[in-house]
């Protein structure tokens, strides 16, 4: 631009407002921009939070036993029939094989403790495995299965935190009434020690700090509550001076409990809890949690402290101890989770798998397309090819516009009114579920396919009437391979849609615990059976932790078919798709 | 040219058809002038015309070329119909015609110039009469021209019998003179060739009226028409 | 020669009389009485501005206003003396023998074989593979396509030029051999080279179809056709030969619409 004085009046005007033009259109470049990488971004939280929640999942610790297939006990009656085999006390002979593992075990409790560290429904198992292969009758067998969820995840580093650390002195055991003494010919101990004490008076001047705030709050009020919470603040004034008082008074060994740390000395096979520490930190006392020997002058020895306290975790130390121990005699490995895929649901989270819930998502997904695929294709193509428009088929197209938008749930009651109550259909099958699922997805496949055929020329239709093609070789010929594409995209989307869908199964049923999976066959459709996402929301729930794990592995699960799902409806829109 | 009463849509091509009526009428008045004054001048036995009659020529040539220019034109751009079509070929034709009655008109002033050599004759009265019937005819068929109209046209048509008529009484009368007065054959060869000149404008002014019959009518003007 | 009487064109046989045909959409009358002799192997080229009715009366002739909602047909139409404004006559059969191409050139998404086979194949005229290659064979050059596409006629019709997929859709509506070809104007999204061909093809076909041309071109109804009617307003205003209508039109609004006087 230059500054002749005849400059049109039109470039003065325009340039005079173009920068803000420009910025405007900068700014909403940015705010398009920031959107997408907002939604990006969630979507990466999402996934991500999802992969490292289910990726422990994929992966189990097993527990390999040798175990010895006793034939008075496999085989009670000893004819080898079925029958006798069912009978054969399988739990008897997985606790043998652990007992084996663990001679010194003897008490009880003791006893119950360690078979927990397999489920007891791995008997059903080593029984299915026997009556498959009956030659193992009498042998020594290596059993593997999973070992138990809290364990599982204790290995994983999931349940506890824990250090271990290697000491400079030589250990000595010495067996004594007490329990074992436990000393090191270095100061190994003395920063254990220091930190137990530091944790104690922390915990002292808490207790004080909580006292002084409750005395405070007393002060206002009156009554019993008044004098509750002076009670309160007394008792916690009273330990904090006892715990105060060991500290610092006492000259003694600091005694170690539950709401501290584990202490564990591990040496050659042999692991010792502390159940004392010395103030100088060249020892304690302690008991045997695995082997008993004593031992002098030991240089090769470790100690392992578990920080979370026993009483805020799921697993005691004896069983920890065990686990360790067995993965050290390498009779527990990690491999890859067959039981997610193998198996249908359990109560035990180390046996439960999504192998019931896919079949059951495979049979409702069948019956799904059976029905409202041929349905809504042709609905659609009489509603846009050969109904007339009036007044009634408006009314037509624009209750199916609605029922796309009813909540899912409603479908549900309407199934569980109709086809269980009405047509005395039974529960929980995939028949009862793809017939609620099929009127779900009709709307969108009715509206997708009308919207692929609307967007098929004109033109093409003229081309073919007028060469004399009746109105039905019009469609079947040329409109209906040209709406292909789209109408198996809006299939594929709506088919998609049902399979993630939740609410009206659970009111038809599908969300019983079912632990055996239907029969990928004419049977399974009338057998109980759960779906993917029903799965998903009933393992949600679960108490143990390992359900978590299981339900972010069920979630990406579920996430693989439906991308493989929209893949395909990519592809199919690719195979098919033409140009006019 | 009114030939039809709603204009153009497109304005550009309104004005190029008017501008070639325009050109073609300009062109109309310069001949009839050259005409008249040729006639007077031969009349006159005026030798002086002749260099203004020769200016008008340059213009009336220079007019020609115009109109054949825009008629060209307007047929590779406009792709004139009907009536546009006519009025457009019409306008190549008419063109034509005055051209000619212009050349004609040159020779009838220089022929003036030849006569003033000589003493005045008797017959140049009927030389006179036969121009005004030309310079009448010209004029009414230029009136056809402008106002499109058909009945001055055929009316021009059927007065050309007229113009014959009188140049061949004309021819003969002159004959008859230079065969008394073997003087006479100088000047009447001048006169005969002037009284030749207006015949021959009569037959172009005929010709005008045919091209505004047909551009009026799109039917020719024919022998056993309206005759 | 300027007595030629309206709606009877002279020396050649009538192929389509129409009298009295009225349409109108959902009750807005389109064509108000329209009577017209079409003849036999020739153009006849129907003009005039938009909406005036040209297309919707083409229309009729091969029933294609049927597909219309709320369109009605009154009047009488024959072809040929056979009345085919009849809810007797199927309209499947009548557009088998009225053959027609659009103004935007619509092959099937198919390979150029099967566009032109596609009508011959759904009415049964060839019994086998070597009758249906020859039916194709002689329609494409009928439409002046086969020695562009004879090497290729399994690919798709849809790649083939603007004024080439054209052609295409001329020999598909003459594969299934019709009395009477309808064209929508059929140029009118081609450029000049490959509308001269169709307009050159149009010259040919001439010799033995009744076409008949609906074109928004002057000039085109002018190059190619023999007889032209100019509609206006739903009404059939002027029909004669070609040269009486581009020289010498009689009513003014023809008169005004040739020459671009539309006010």
């Amino acid at each position: 631009m230059t500054d002749t004085p005849d400059i049109s009046p039109i470039r003065t005007a325009v340039s005079k407002n173009l920068g803000s033009r420009y910025r405007a259109e900068s700014r909403f470049r940015a705010a398009g921009l920031a959107a997408v990488a907002a939604a990006v971004g969630i979507l990466i939280l999402l996934l991500s939070s999802i992969v490292s929640g289910g990726l422990p999942a994929f992966s189990a610790n097993q527990l390999h036993l040798t175990v010895d297939l006793d034939e008075e006990l496999v085989d009670p009656s000893g004819e080898r029939s079925e029958d006798s085999l069912r009978r054969g006390s399988y739990s008897r002979i997985l606790q043998n094989a652990v007992r084996t593992e663990f001679p010194e075990v003897t008490g009880r409790r003791d006893l119950r403790n360690l078979f927990s560290l397999y489920t007891a429904l791995n008997a059903t198992r080593l029984m299915d495995e026997v009556l498959e292969d009956p030659t193992l009758i009498g042998t020594q067998y290596r059993f593997t299965m999973p070992l138990a969820d809290d364990l599982d995840l204790y290995l994983k580093g999931m349940l506890v935190d824990e250090r271990s650390f290697e000491p400079q002195g030589t250990l000595s055991l010495d067996v004594s009434d007490d329990g074992v003494i436990v000393r090191s010919s270095a100061t190994d101990f003395r920063d254990l020690a220091s930190e137990v004490a530091r944790t104690l008076r922390a915990r002292a001047t808490l207790l004080e700090v909580d006292a002084d705030m409750l005395a405070e709050r007393a002060e206002g009020l009156s009554g019993t509550e008044a004098e509750d919470m002076l009670y309160d603040a007394e008792l916690n004034r009273r330990q904090a001076a006892e715990i105060r008082a060991r500290l610092e008074t006492e000259a003694g060994p600091i005694a170690l409990d539950g709401s501290l740390p584990s202490i564990l000395v591990e040496s050659d096979g042999r692991t010792v809890l502390l159940t004392d520490l010395a103030r100088n930190g060249a020892g304690g006392t302690g008991r045997f949690l695995l082997g008993s020997e004593a031992v002098d002058g030991e240089s090769n020895w470790s100690l392992q402290v578990i920080d979370t306290p026993a009483e805020r975790r799921r697993v005691s130390d004896q069983l920890i101890v065990w686990t360790r121990a067995l993965e050290a005699r390498g009779a527990i490995s990690a491999a890859f989770n067959t039981y997610l895929f193998a198996n249908a649901d359990s109560r035990e989270p180390e046996l439960a798998g999504v192998k019931g819930a896919l079949y059951g998502s495979i049979l409702t997904m069948i019956i799904t397309i059976i029905i409202s695929v041929p349905i809504g294709v042709f609905t659609a193509l009489y509603l846009e090819e050969y109904a007339p428009k009036n007044r009634f088929t408006a009314l037509i197209e624009v209750n199916i516009n609605n029922l796309a938008a009813v909540p899912s749930i409603v479908f549900g009651l309407l199934g569980l009114a109709v086809f269980i109550n009405a047509f005395g259909l039974p529960r929980s099958a995939p028949l009862v579920g793809g017939l609620v699922l099929s009127l779900m997805t009709l709307p969108t496949v009715i509206i997708a396919t009308r919207a692929a055929l609307k967007a098929v020329p004109q033109s093409i239709r003229e081309a073919a009437l007028a060469v004399g093609a009746s109105r039905t070789q019009t469609v079947f010929h040329h409109v209906l391979p040209l709406a292909a594409p789209g109408i198996l995209t809006g299939a594929i989307i709506g088919l998609a849609q049902a399979m993630g869908e939740t609410a009206p199964l659970l009111m038809i049923g599908m969300v019983a615990f079912i632990a055996d999976a239907p029969t990928l066959g004419l049977e399974g459709f009338t057998e109980p059976a759960t779906v993917m996402p029903v799965q998903i929301f009933l393992w949600s729930d679960g108490a143990e932790r390992a359900f978590q794990a299981r339900t972010a592995a069920a979630i990406l699960v579920l996430l693989a078919l439906m991308i493989g799902f929209n893949a395909l409806a990519i592809y199919l829109r690719r195979r098919f798709e033409r140009r006019w | 040219m009114a030939l039809s009463r709603t204009a153009h849509i497109v304005t550009a091509y309104g004005e190029e058809l008017d501008q070639l009526s325009d050109d073609l009428a300009r062109m109309g008045g310069l001949v009839e002038t050259q005409l008249e004054k040729s006639i007077s001048a031969v009349v006159r036995r005026d030798a002086s015309i002749k260099a203004d009659i020769k200016a008008r020529e340059v213009q009336v040539n220079a007019l020609q070329v115009d109109i054949e220019k825009r008629v060209l034109r307007l047929f590779a751009l406009r792709q004139p119909l009907a009536t546009d079509l006519r009025m457009t070929i019409s306008a190549l034709k008419i063109a034509t015609d005055l051209e000619r009655i212009g050349d004609l008109a040159k020779n009838i002033a220089y022929r003036a110039g030849d006569l003033a050599g000589y003493a005045p004759m008797a017959l140049t009265q009927q030389v006179e009469r036969l121009g005004a019937i030309v310079i009448k005819q010209l004029s009414e068929v230029l009136d056809a021209l402008s106002s499109a109209d058909v009945e001055p046209a055929v009316r021009v048509w059927h007065s050309d019998d007229e113009v014959d008529e009188r140049y061949n009484t004309l021819v003969r009368e002159m004959l008859m003179s230079m065969t008394e007065d073997s003087g006479l054959v100088g000047p009447g060869v001048h006169i005969l060739f002037v009284a030749k000149n207006l015949e021959r404008i009569g037959d172009h002014a005929t010709n005008i009226a045919e091209a505004v019959h047909f551009m009026v009518t799109a039917s020719p003007l024919v022998e056993d028409g309206p005759h | 020669m300027t007595d030629t009487p309206l709606n009877t064109p002279a020396d050649l046989p009538i192929k389509v009389t129409a009298r009295k045909v009225t349409v109108s959409y959902s009750g807005k009358q389109a064509l108000h009485d329209v009577s017209i002799d079409i003849p036999d192997r020739s153009v006849t080229a129907f003009i005039g501005p938009s909406g005036c009715g040209k297309s919707t009366f083409l229309r009729c002739l091969n029933r294609m206003n049927d597909t219309i909602d709320g369109a009605v047909v009154g009047g009488s139409l024959t072809i040929d003396g056979q009345e085919i404004n009849d809810k007797t006559i199927d309209p499947v059969v009548l557009r088998a023998s009225v053959g027609m191409v659009f103004q935007k050139p619509n092959p099937f998404p198919k390979s150029i074989y099967d566009n032109v086979a596609y009508g011959p194949r759904i009415h049964g005229l060839a019994l086998t593979r070597p009758e249906l290659d020859e039916i194709v064979e002689n329609a494409l050059r009928k439409a002046g396509l086969w020695d562009e596409v004879s090497d290729r006629l399994t690919h798709p019709g849809t790649g083939l030029s603007g004024g080439q997929q054209q052609r295409l859709v001329i020999a598909r509506a003459i594969a299934v051999n019709p009395e009477v070809i309808l064209m929508d104007e059929p140029c009118s999204a081609l450029d000049p080279i490959a509308t001269a061909r169709i307009e050159e093809l149009i010259d040919e076909l001439r010799e033995n179809y009744c076409i008949i041309i609906v074109t928004h071109s002057m000039q085109q109804a002018a190059r190619v056709s023999q007889h032209t009617a100019f509609f206006h307003m739903g009404h059939l205003v002027e029909y004669g030969s070609t040269e009486d209508i581009f020289t010498n039109p009689r009513d003014t609004r023809t008169q005004d619409y040739i020459t671009g006087r539309f006010g």
